[in-house]
């Protein structure tokens, strides 16, 4: 039989295709882009080696310097958010709501599917303060507090692209853990509540541990996906006011399509290339050492 | 007859009568949902109020928002505002656009990425685990790592200005979770399926078609649809390839929609992005089930 599963031509004609796209399009702008980071010049200029001087410039830009800040602090507030209150949204689903929860998994989910740029608008309105109040700031001012000009200074912009990116995304996170959740036997908790288990210490002790897996699978995945977060904040500040809100991802496509160096702008991607790298290692790894203790 | 009756009559004596409810038992049972009803409320008011507030603005003249709380309801319902949104937004070219960009590749990612892991996972060949890795690897890749060289190469083939470029790297994009779920979902099916299939004759490759393919179906259109709104959202590759006027997609459109006209005309702006988002609700109203488990299938193998 296993000639026939070995049937060559068969391997070629179904294989062949996908991996030829695969490697043309993924592949080879790989390394071609590594290629890149020793020139500098773009398309229509032409190119030009200039060694190792893309390396140097990008050790001493302070806007690479801001922009790798900016990121890290993002991606580490909003998958603490995600992962948190998803936790605690996939608790209630499947504790408190159980049989009952598709209505409301279905409504919080609602924001994941919609497009980001909609999305990105919509909060720009929702917190505006000029030439009128937006929502946010009409209920501040009915509470008796003043409107905030939200978007015209870093550290609230930054507040409100984290709110929006875990108001957006925090269903996905709900029901990633909720199917995880589904995974726990149902007669290890039971067992335990007949064995005088609290709420509280059967969800330390049972619940916890055994979803640990699960929320070690939704931190890798939301940490890869905040590294690279690009169409939110293209599209709710700009990277503004200045470049307070620029992550790497948005200084990279600056520098490359509006400064049009693709030499440097590749030496951008390559350092967030390196990051998502570097966060999947260790991530796996700590996890892997977990899983055998 | 009777045996069932006192059977009945015993179990349901058995199971209520330790513990007759109290009225205080029955408020501490309400008083114990109380925080739950909270939180859903909570839940349900945080996410489809946002969207409600944009419908109720879509409708409003410029000076009713400006003058009047966002929060209340139009004075005059001005419906026009979508006539303004779609002629203006050109959200009949933009549209058009999407689609003609999203289901090529939909169609290329399904065949290429069901066929590749198939092979992968039911065929037996030297190297095929290094292969699989090597898709793999693809999840990680930030796609700011190869639109520059692409952006040369298609500048040099002269396919710049088409929707050529979008098509193609949204399906080698596309292709390494497809080709991973796909190789899992194999799994499950037995071998002795295909086996049985080329003693009957068939070529492996026939046996891919008549059956491997077709018991995939549920696998491929949820991979199908998980990549539509993957495809259908992405705002980077439009922008860079798609960045043409005539070849501007719906997000590029609403994108430079806000820029242009929204900043003056809020009415319209709103119209237009109810507009890109009630479409995406309906589909996602009829498949929410295939879609949330799609999706966390995908996060969890990738």
């Amino acid at each position: 039989m296993k000639s026939v599963l070995g049937d060559r031509k068969a391997i070629t004609l179904l294989l062949t295709p996908a991996l030829v796209v695969y490697t043309l399009i993924i592949l080879v702008p790989v390394l071609w882009s590594f290629g890149l980071t020793f020139f500098t010049g773009n398309v229509l200029s032409g190119f030009e080696f200039n060694g190792i001087e893309n390396f140097t410039r990008l050790w001493g830009d302070q806007y690479v310097h801001d922009a790798f800040w900016f990121t890290v602090r993002y991606a580490l507030l909003v998958t603490l958010f995600q992962v948190v209150l998803g936790y605690g949204l996939a608790l209630l689903y499947h504790f408190v709501l159980r049989k009952s929860s598709v209505l409301v998994r279905t409504l919080v989910f609602f924001p994941v599917v919609l497009p980001t740029v909609a999305i990105s608008i919509l909060y720009q309105k929702l917190f505006q303060s000029a030439p009128s109040d937006g929502l946010v700031n009409e209920l501040l001012v009915n509470v008796g507090l003043s409107s905030v000009d939200w978007l015209g200074s870093g550290a609230t912009a930054f507040v409100v692209v984290v709110i929006m990116d875990v108001w957006r995304s925090v269903g996905f996170y709900g029901v990633l853990v909720f199917s995880g959740l589904l995974d726990i036997p149902d007669d290890i908790i039971e067992s335990a509540r007949i064995d005088g288990a609290k709420t509280f210490s059967l969800f330390r002790h049972i619940v916890l541990p055994m979803s640990l897996p699960i929320l070690f699978a939704s931190f890798i995945f939301s940490i890869n996906g905040t590294i690279k977060v690009f169409d939110s904040v293209f599209a709710l500040t700009g990277g503004g006011p200045g470049n307070s809100t620029t992550p790497l991802t948005l200084y990279m496509y600056r520098t490359a399509f509006q400064y049009s160096d693709f030499g440097y702008g590749s030496t951008i991607a390559l350092l967030l290339t390196i990051m998502s790298l570097i966060v999947t290692l260790i991530i796996f790894r700590s996890s892997r050492r977990d899983n055998t203790v | 007859m009777t045996n069932t009756l006192e059977t009945t009559a015993v179990s349901t004596s058995l199971r209520f009568e330790p513990h007759r409810r109290t009225p205080w038992d029955r408020a501490k049972h309400v008083l114990r949902r109380v925080p739950a009803w909270l939180t859903i409320t909570f839940l349900i008011v945080v996410t489809a109020y946002p969207l409600f507030w944009m419908f109720i603005n879509s409708l409003k003249s410029n000076s009713d928002f400006l003058s009047n709380p966002s929060y209340a309801f139009p004075e005059v319902w001005q419906w026009e505002n979508y006539a303004i949104a779609w002629e203006t937004g050109n959200l009949a070219t933009t549209i058009t656009n999407s689609m003609i960009v999203t289901f090529p590749s939909l169609l290329l990612i399904v065949i290429l990425g069901s066929a590749a892991g198939y092979a992968l996972e039911v065929l037996v060949f030297k190297g095929r685990a290094g292969v699989l890795l090597l898709f793999l690897a693809g999840i990680m890749i930030p796609l700011q790592m190869i639109v520059l060289p692409l952006f040369n190469a298609f500048y040099q083939l002269g396919i710049n200005n088409s929707y050529l470029p979008m098509i193609l790297i949204y399906t080698a994009s596309g292709l390494p979770l497809t080709v991973f779920m796909m190789a899992t979902y194999f799994r499950a099916i037995p071998r002795e399926i295909f086996e049985a299939a080329t003693l009957d004759g068939a070529s492996m490759i026939r046996a891919f078609f008549a059956i491997g393919f077709p018991m995939m179906r549920n696998a491929v259109v949820t991979v199908a649809i998980v990549q539509f709104f993957l495809i259908w959202n992405d705002l980077l590759i439009a922008l860079i390839f798609g960045g043409k006027r005539d070849l501007n997609t719906i997000q590029v459109g609403l994108l430079n929609f806000s820029g242009e006209y929204g900043a003056i005309n809020y009415g319209p702006l709103f119209a237009a992005i109810c507009i890109t988002v009630v479409g995406i609700l309906v589909l996602y109203l009829f498949l929410n089930q295939r879609i949330m488990k799609g999706l966390a299938a995908g996060a969890v193998k990738g």
